[in-house]
């Protein structure tokens, strides 16, 4: 299987898809609280999505039961929303979501905190973010797989936390994961040449404990050593301008997330 | 949505090795590169090669010899001798 490069025209789809996964982000971000129960996060996406051209990705893909994931605390990715499942104060919750609108697709995920957290998941989430902003900035035409593999993780290391081996960031276009894997991990200058038009789905994955993963289920994974764990993704195309963020508008700038 | 590596390959294929079945013969006359007939308690004859953990443990075979021989489910006519018995 080959990397798809995309052209100006599919590009301006996928930022279609993308904006509109960011919008229902972003509601989703300010919605929650402590007391909200990761099922209302569910069923507010559903509300977002309802009327808008397009559909929700994951609900169905291979079998998902939900629009979204929501991962909580020791909950790596794909959490499934549940109404027993209340966000409490204190509490870090990761929201993946995607969409496909015109045969397009955007990805992206944000940890956010419910209430007030504690300095170190504060850190956490700091630096897991700041990995992704990293990462991103080495999505530029010459570089190579491993040149942003390895931005997560020697900024995530050098904090002390690890990175998850088992899932990765990927390809994304016409189907939701493509070619090629993208590793939170890397050896600079190694794995497959970014060029003009590849676009990826950037999300490091970070553990504060080790990097071990347990599943509990066919979909949710957690951290064996019960630590922390955080997520943010956005859906990067590589231009000759250098990354362009799909899943945001294009007049904000500034840290990803 | 993150995408999972598959780390372990799926192993539903099969190890061959494993789908044997394993009879008992005795070895009728021995044949160039390591490979003897053998007579199955069946009464079939059947070309039978010495298995790579018996060669390299230098487990000699001589005519006459019961031995335990595994049989590939596709070829029947071909097997490999897994065990000497004394």
């Amino acid at each position: 299987m080959a990397i798809h490069l995309r052209s100006a025209e599919e590009l301006s789809k996928m930022h279609q898809a993308g904006l509109a996964v960011h919008e229902v982000l972003t509601a989703l971000r300010e919605f929650v609280q402590p007391g909200v129960t990761t099922m209302d996060l569910e069923k507010l996406a559903e509300e977002k999505i309802a009327g808008r051209p397009g559909k929700a990705a994951f609900k169905g893909y291979r079998g998902y039961p939900c629009v979204l994931c929501t991962s909580v605390n020791s909950e790596i990715v794909h959490g499934i929303p549940s109404p027993k499942r209340k966000l409490r104060e204190g509490d870090i919750v990761s929201i993946d979501f995607g969409m496909e609108v015109d045969g397009y697709f955007g990805d992206s995920a944000v940890t956010v905190p419910v209430g007030t957290i504690s300095p170190e998941l504060k850190k956490l989430l700091d630096v897991t973010r700041e990995s992704l902003d990293r990462a991103i900035d080495k999505m530029r035409p010459g570089n190579r797989l491993g040149d942003v593999g390895h931005a997560v993780q020697s900024w995530v290391e050098q904090h002390g936390y690890s990175v998850v081996r088992e899932f990765v960031g990927h390809g994304i276009g016409t189907k939701m994961h493509d070619e090629p894997n993208l590793p939170n991990y890397g050896e600079p200058g190694r794995g497959a040449r970014l060029q003009e038009g590849m676009v990826i789905a950037v999300e490091p994955m970070v553990n504060a404990g080790g990097p071990a993963v347990r599943m509990r289920d066919e979909w949710v994974a957690e951290t064996a050593d019960g630590s922390a764990s955080a997520h943010f993704e956005h859906t990067v195309a590589v231009t000759a301008n250098g990354p362009w963020i799909l899943t945001r508008p294009k007049e904000m700038v500034g840290p990803s997330w | 949505m993150a995408k999972q590596v598959d780390e372990k390959k799926k192993d539903d294929s099969g190890n061959s090795k494993e789908d044997a079945i394993e009879v008992m013969a005795t070895v009728i006359e021995p044949l160039p590169n390591a490979m003897f007939r053998v007579e199955l308690e069946n009464k079939h004859k059947v070309l039978a090669h010495v298995s790579g953990k018996m060669r390299k443990n230098f487990i000699r075979i001589l005519s006459g010899d019961k031995v335990a021989v595994e049989l590939s489910p596709y070829d029947l006519t071909r097997g490999r001798i897994v065990y000497r018995y004394k």
